[in-house]
């Protein structure tokens, strides 16, 4: 037999019709996520052609983008503030009710983020193929699945046949070898990746993520690196599930119980990429040496190392474009630069983990004047672990805002934004210009440096901040 | 969908590279239910000032863009987001092709299915495209060829099923839909 990589196997499980030359292939999707954004317009053309939902249990929708963190406007007591995300909300409700699509809506417990949830209910599973109208599905790939962003025309299509049209991408297999050393985390080891790859390095290709330093990562961290494969034009990212993987599994809604749960985990053993297998593409990381990066531009792969300078390159018109966006400078020191807002949030980085790194930083202490800190949970399920644990309370006697689930300013199309000219050190994904709102300056980084600028009111390296507390919960 | 075969327009040139989908369609546009009017909104932030007004300088605001159906961008165009309201925005705009070296994968999916050309051309005529704005540039879908003032004739490639549904205006959905007895043997197999 060949030895096949792990992408490979899930994709030839999954084909209903082979692609040939003329027509690509017929890819069978066992689990499609809907959310508000990019939903209605795909509903509205099942309605125009008569059609249904195949299969509604293979089909699990939330709202998340366009939805209030304010808990008021969640729960009713105000109507929500923006008109047209209420119209959005209203008419997910409707589409779901009509076409008999289980809706995790506004004021369900197990609301969130699309891709906190899907792991978090044990829906995302090793070796299946999910799909969402929404380009961080790459997220669930931590699990070894394979997850993809679509657009709305094909979630009309998975919607009415359960299945789309796909060209084999080609494989890209990334080795970190190493450890990440304490303070730095997943985010600063794909931000270095992207860094290193560039911001279109991945296009056409699904990443397997791979080595050592990956095999040690917990699932929230897998996440965290699966999530950005988009930031590098990949497709897809892709880790192959062990022992971690089904321990965070076990037990969780959707996760085959009993007799089931020993045949999948036996099935899901085989998900490995074999040897000899061949990627079309690898790159070599090393884990060991990598320090905390933060974001100067305005894309992801515009990062270096905190103690590090803003490049200078010579003649380049689209660079110098971007650093006056960010009211940048060519060799200057990041640190010490003055910021006025931190966010904690977004499917890179709410999970509880992410939350308690955040927290061993701001423990007993308080954010600056002057700076507003705004920490925003990747779910309802997050957010009652985070305040039955006292996470939540660490970050509001430190003078953060603390929210009920959503994309909230990661995306800024639901009230919650940065102000024109106003730099955002952040825990999301995207820094391009005016993501966090029109004229909003984002420079990415990890909760552990996002929760040490808000002390600071600086750009601030977090090392320092985390050495002297090894757990806050629960003491 | 209408069937594309071909077509001559003026070029639209924006140089930079790595033109995001939050700069094609803000997301403060997202929360529409409906495609249409998109257009307007096409990249807002770079078109409009705060108070609304369009910015003199921005070149989709001058006149010589008027009626323009072609847009020439830097590489790595459409990187970001699955937001298809990114095509359906450049389409109600007037565009019907988007020139570029490279263009990100889903950017070039969502353009495809809504009959919005994503075209990949060479460095050398990417080169002479961007110092060239205005051009008067013939695309050929069915030769797969853009043609320039020159009499140079580019070749480009569009993914083949892609091509035959746009030559033909067939809608993959359909094709789909005919699928439905593999579909179904496939799911009882995999019960
Ligand atoms: S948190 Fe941000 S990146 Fe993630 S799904 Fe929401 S808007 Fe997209």
């Amino acid at each position: 037999m060949n030895a096949k990589t792990l992408f490979e196997k899930v994709w030839e499980q999954h084909e209903v019709v082979p692609e040939t030359v003329d027509t690509p292939a017929v890819l069978y999707i066992d689990l499609h996520l809907v959310h508000e954004v990019t939903s209605p317009q795909a509903f509205s053309l099942l309605r125009a052609q008569g059609l249904k939902v195949r299969r509604t249990d293979r089909t699990l929708a939330t709202m998340d983008h366009s939805t209030p963190t304010d808990p008021d406007e969640v729960f009713g007591r105000v109507p929500i503030k923006v008109e047209s995300a209420a119209k959005q909300v209203k008419e997910l409700e409707k589409n779901c009710r009509e076409f008999g699509v289980e809706l995790l809506g506004l004021g369900n417990e197990q609301r969130g983020i699309v891709h906190v949830i899907g792991p978090e209910l044990g829906a995302t599973q090793p070796g299946k193929t999910i799909v969402c109208g929404d380009s961080h599905t790459a997220t669930h790939g931590a699990f070894g699945a394979l997850a993809f962003g679509i657009g709305t025309t094909e979630v009309g299509q998975v919607l009415a046949t359960q299945c789309l049209l796909q060209r084999r991408p080609k494989t890209f297999g990334i080795e970190v070898q190493g450890r990440l050393q304490d303070g730095v985390t997943a985010k600063d080891l794909i931000l270095a990746i992207i860094g290193k790859i560039g911001v279109s390095g991945g296009t056409g290709h699904v990443i397997e993520y791979r080595g050592s330093a990956i095999e040690a990562l917990s699932m929230d961290e897998r996440m965290t690196v699966c999530n950005m494969s988009i930031e590098a034009g990949a497709r897809a990212g892709m880790i192959a599930p062990d022992e971690t993987t089904y321990r965070y599994l076990k037990g969780r809604r959707f996760a085959p119980q009993g007799a089931q749960w020993n045949l999948a985990v036996e099935r899901w053993r085989s998900l490995r990429t074999d040897a000899g297998a061949k990627f079309d593409r690898v790159v070599e990381f090393d884990a060991d040496t990598l320090e905390p990066m933060i974001t100067y531009g305005t894309h992801p792969g515009m990062v270096v190392p905190i103690t590090g300078t803003v490049p200078n390159p010579a003649n380049d018109a689209v660079h110098a474009k971007s650093l006056a966006y960010m009211g940048l400078s060519g060799g200057e020191r990041l640190e010490g630069k003055p910021i006025q807002v931190v966010f904690i949030g977004s499917c890179t980085n709410a999970r509880l983990s992410d939350l308690e790194l955040a927290a061993r930083v701001l423990k007993g202490r308080k954010v600056a004047r002057g700076v507003r800190a705004l920490v925003v949970p990747g779910s309802q399920q997050v957010k009652r672990e985070a305040e039955a644990n006292g996470l939540a309370k660490i970050f509001t006697d430190a003078g953060a805002e603390w929210r009920e689930s959503g994309c909230s300013m990661c995306i800024g199309m639901n009230g919650d934004i940065v102000a024109k000219g106003e730099y955002a050190v952040s825990t999301s994904n995207r820094n391009f210009e005016g993501r966090q709102g029109a004229g909003s300056r984002t420079l990415l980084a990890s909760p552990a440096t996002a929760a040490a600028a808000a002390i600071t009111g600086k750009v601030t390296d977090p090392r320092a901040f985390l050495t002297e507390m090894k757990s806050v919960v629960h003491s | 969908m209408e069937p594309i075969r071909s077509f001559e327009s003026r070029t639209v040139v924006l140089p930079f590279t790595n033109i995001d989908t939050d700069q094609i369609i803000p997301a403060r546009f997202l929360t529409t239910t409906t495609k249409e009017g998109l257009g307007q909104r096409a990249f807002a932030d770079w078109r409009y000032e705060a108070s609304g007004a369009p910015k003199p300088d921005f070149i989709l605001n001058k006149p010589e863009a008027r009626g323009c159906s072609i847009l020439v961008a830097g590489r790595n165009f459409g990187c970001g987001s699955s937001r298809e309201h990114a095509p359906w925005a450049l389409l109600d705009f007037g565009f019907k092709a988007v020139i570029s070296t490279e263009i990100a994968d889903i950017f070039r999916n969502n353009s495809l299915k809504n009959g919005l050309l994503p075209i990949v051309v060479d460095e050398q005529s990417h080169q002479w495209l961007l110092q060239n704005p205005g051009a008067s540039v013939r695309i050929d879908l069915e030769a797969g060829t853009v043609q320039l003032p020159t009499g140079a004739s580019i070749k480009f490639t569009v993914e083949r099923f892609a091509r035959y549904c746009l030559l033909n205006g067939i809608d993959e959905l359909g094709f789909l839909l005919q699928k439905d007895a593999a579909i179904t043997s496939y799911e009882q197999a995999h019960a």
